[in-house]
């Protein structure tokens, strides 16, 4: 398969900062792939060097074989761009909003009206389309974001913090519309800084922090990589001496007291079995046992401290 | 390194949504609204006068304009007071509004350059201003006829074209002037309180000035008429620094024929001049070109200005 989105050595500073140094980023088609940091660690600034929006200071990016910096009206026709708190024109209606996208693309008027249909439906929005966007509640506008982004039929569509700001609900129906675009054979490059949210949707996620991307792969991959394979076994129990008695379970790393009652161990294999037998014959009672799936969270967290341990 | 596809794609949808926007929304009808109140009212006030006169001018639908009945200040007046400020509204928050609203990103991200964003607004803003500005030329133009019974003649016409035109540069110089504030400044507040404090400063401080800087200057000068009438340039070159007097002159010169100089005439000239004829148009426009060019020049300056500083700008948003 094609690369969709390369860069090489992708670099841009601002005077001394530099807010994203040499970076190397292959997406393939019809690939979901997660642009993952906290604020302000250069994911928005690749995005903007991606749609030729802004100058890299070095290196370069080819978007569908284009040169952003070229030709960036050829990657925009076929790149949708939903900015992070994307904004609309208040007064006019979710129709009029999408109408002017759609003559900004220069699609026919009929082209235009028959889009719109199927991309609010899409939406959810149809009921309300003819609404000035005024009235909307955060989750619509992000949705209508969606839509505004379908309108032009992309080959991919680049996403930036696209559940911020979101509730929990409004923020899992919009991840469901996202894994909607990869049947359809669009690829998704998405940034955010909601680890976990965002984990269930992408192929592969790029971990950035301090403008280079310091991790990059499946989440499995990258929980086996930074975490060792390791297995993660929440021990709910209460009785005395507990923590000697997990700690001399075969296989085991590390034993932790959350609070009191709840203990974390770190394991290299899945010893649930053993667990319980040793807490059982110890005269303890177990009242819960259950094992922890890696999260994103947990690898980052964990990267970043044995990274600032070396530093 | 060249980019490649044409920087007017897009212009024309972006054109169509600003002249939509401008010609809909309440801030331009409260402005339209008042200049069509002050136009009347002139007009109405000025015609008063010109009934009684009515033949002994030949440009009965210049004088419309220009004359004055207290405590009424001319039509002419008037625009030159309220064009500047329909110019500001127009375009004081084009750019900033837009990142305020956070649209700008989302719009640039669609296939086109941010050549065609400004430029598109910049004509919405023009266009809005020639059509209200030839909607109350003709509305005089009417309201002349009626009260007069009087039809305009060809020249008049002509010179109301020119004057129509002189005007819209006038205002094209605010237009522009707020624009480029609107990509300087990030709050739309603020770009329209400079735009009127630069409005202000041309429109009542800078003659102040201009005559300051010149006592300072003929003070220490001493010499014979060469010296006097280079002193006289002097002070007319300080005075056309504002667009303010550029727009007067030409004015000045356009609706009124028997105007034969904007400045300083030698008697050794006007040897062999006959008395109390009029110019035809065409020596009018000869007048007022570097007047006319002035402003012009100034709109396209500022534009320029506006143009780069916006390419160069980062639409982070």
């Amino acid at each position: 398969m094609s690369a969709i989105i390369e860069t090489q050595g992708l670099t841009k500073h601002y005077g001394p900062i530099a807010a994203v140094e040499s970076l190397n980023l292959r997406l393939q088609a019809g690939e979901v792939f997660g642009l993952l940091g906290p604020n302000g660690s250069g994911k928005t600034t690749t995005i903007l060097m991606l749609l030729g929006l802004t100058e890299p200071t070095s290196g370069w990016a080819r978007v569908l074989g284009e040169d952003p910096l070229r030709n960036p009206l050829e990657v925009k026709r076929r790149v949708g761009y939903m900015p992070d708190s994307v904004g609309f024109y208040d007064d006019l209606s979710a129709r009029e909003n999408l109408r002017y996208t759609a003559r900004l693309n220069g699609l026919s008027r009929s082209e235009s009206e028959s889009r719109m249909d199927e991309v609010l439906s899409g939406a959810g929005l149809s009921e309300v389309a003819d609404r000035p966007v005024a009235t909307y509640s955060r989750g619509m506008r992000q949705r209508l974001g969606l839509a505004d982004v379908l309108l032009k039929r992309p080959q991919v569509a680049i996403l930036d913090e696209p559940t911020m700001g979101l509730d929990p609900e409004a923020a899992a129906e919009f991840l469901a519309m996202i894994r909607g675009l990869r049947s359809q054979g669009i690829a998704v490059l998405l940034s955010s800084h909601l680890l976990q949210q965002v984990q269930a949707v992408c192929d592969r996620v790029g971990l950035f922090h301090k403008g280079r991307l310091v991790l990059e792969g499946s989440v499995e991959a990258l929980s086996d990589r930074v975490l060792g394979g390791a297995y993660r076994i929440v021990v709910e129990a209460s009785g005395d001496g507990l923590e000697r008695t997990l700690g001399a379970v075969p296989g085991v790393v590390r034993v932790a007291q959350e609070r009191p009652g709840t203990y974390r161990v770190e394991a290299q294999q899945d010893c649930r079995a053993e667990v319980a037998r040793r807490v059982v014959a110890g005269g303890a009672q177990l009242l819960g046992l259950s094992l922890e799936r890696a999260t994103l969270d947990d690898v980052y967290a964990r990267y970043f401290q044995e990274a600032r341990h070396e530093a | 390194m060249k980019r490649r596809g044409s920087p007017w794609t897009g212009l024309g949808a972006i054109l169509i949504k600003e002249m939509a926007d401008h010609l809909s929304s309440v801030r331009m009808r409260l402005l339209e609204g008042l200049v069509l109140l002050t136009a009347i009212g002139t007009v109405f006030a000025a015609t008063q006068t010109l009934r009684q006169t009515i033949g002994e001018d030949p440009f009965l639908y210049l004088k419309i304009l220009t004359s004055a009945q207290d405590p009424l200040p001319s039509f002419v007046a008037f625009m030159g007071f309220l064009i500047p400020l329909v110019a500001i509204a127009l375009a004081f928050d084009a750019i900033n509004g837009e990142y305020m609203r956070r649209t700008l990103s989302r719009v640039l991200a669609q296939p086109i350059y941010r050549d065609a964003v400004l430029l598109g607004k910049f004509l919405a803003g023009i266009f809005t201003l020639g059509i209200t500005l030839l909607a109350l030329w003709l509305l005089v133009v009417g309201l002349g006829i009626l009260r007069l019974g009087v039809v305009p003649e060809a020249r008049e016409v002509g010179r109301g074209l020119v004057f129509i035109f002189a005007t819209l540069a006038y205002g094209g110089v605010w237009l522009a002037l707020a624009m480029l504030f609107s990509v300087v400044f990030r709050q739309p507040a603020t770009s329209a309180m400079a735009t009127i404090a630069v409005w202000l400063f041309f429109a009542v401080f800078w003659e102040i000035l201009a005559g300051l800087f010149f006592n300072i200057i003929s003070a220490s000068a001493s010499g014979g008429p060469e010296t006097e009438l280079a002193l006289a340039n002097f002070r007319l070159f300080l005075s056309r620094i504002s667009p303010n007097t550029l727009y007067s002159e030409t004015v000045l010169a356009l609706l009124n024929p028997d105007v034969r100089a904007l400045g300083p005439v030698l008697i050794t000239q006007l040897e062999g001049a006959v008395r109390g004829t009029l110019l035809p148009l065409s020596q009018s426009l000869l007048l007022v070109w570097p007047q006319l060019t002035g402003l012009v020049a100034t709109v396209i300056l500022l534009f320029a200005g506006a143009y780069v500083a916006f390419q160069r700008q980062e639409v982070r948003a």
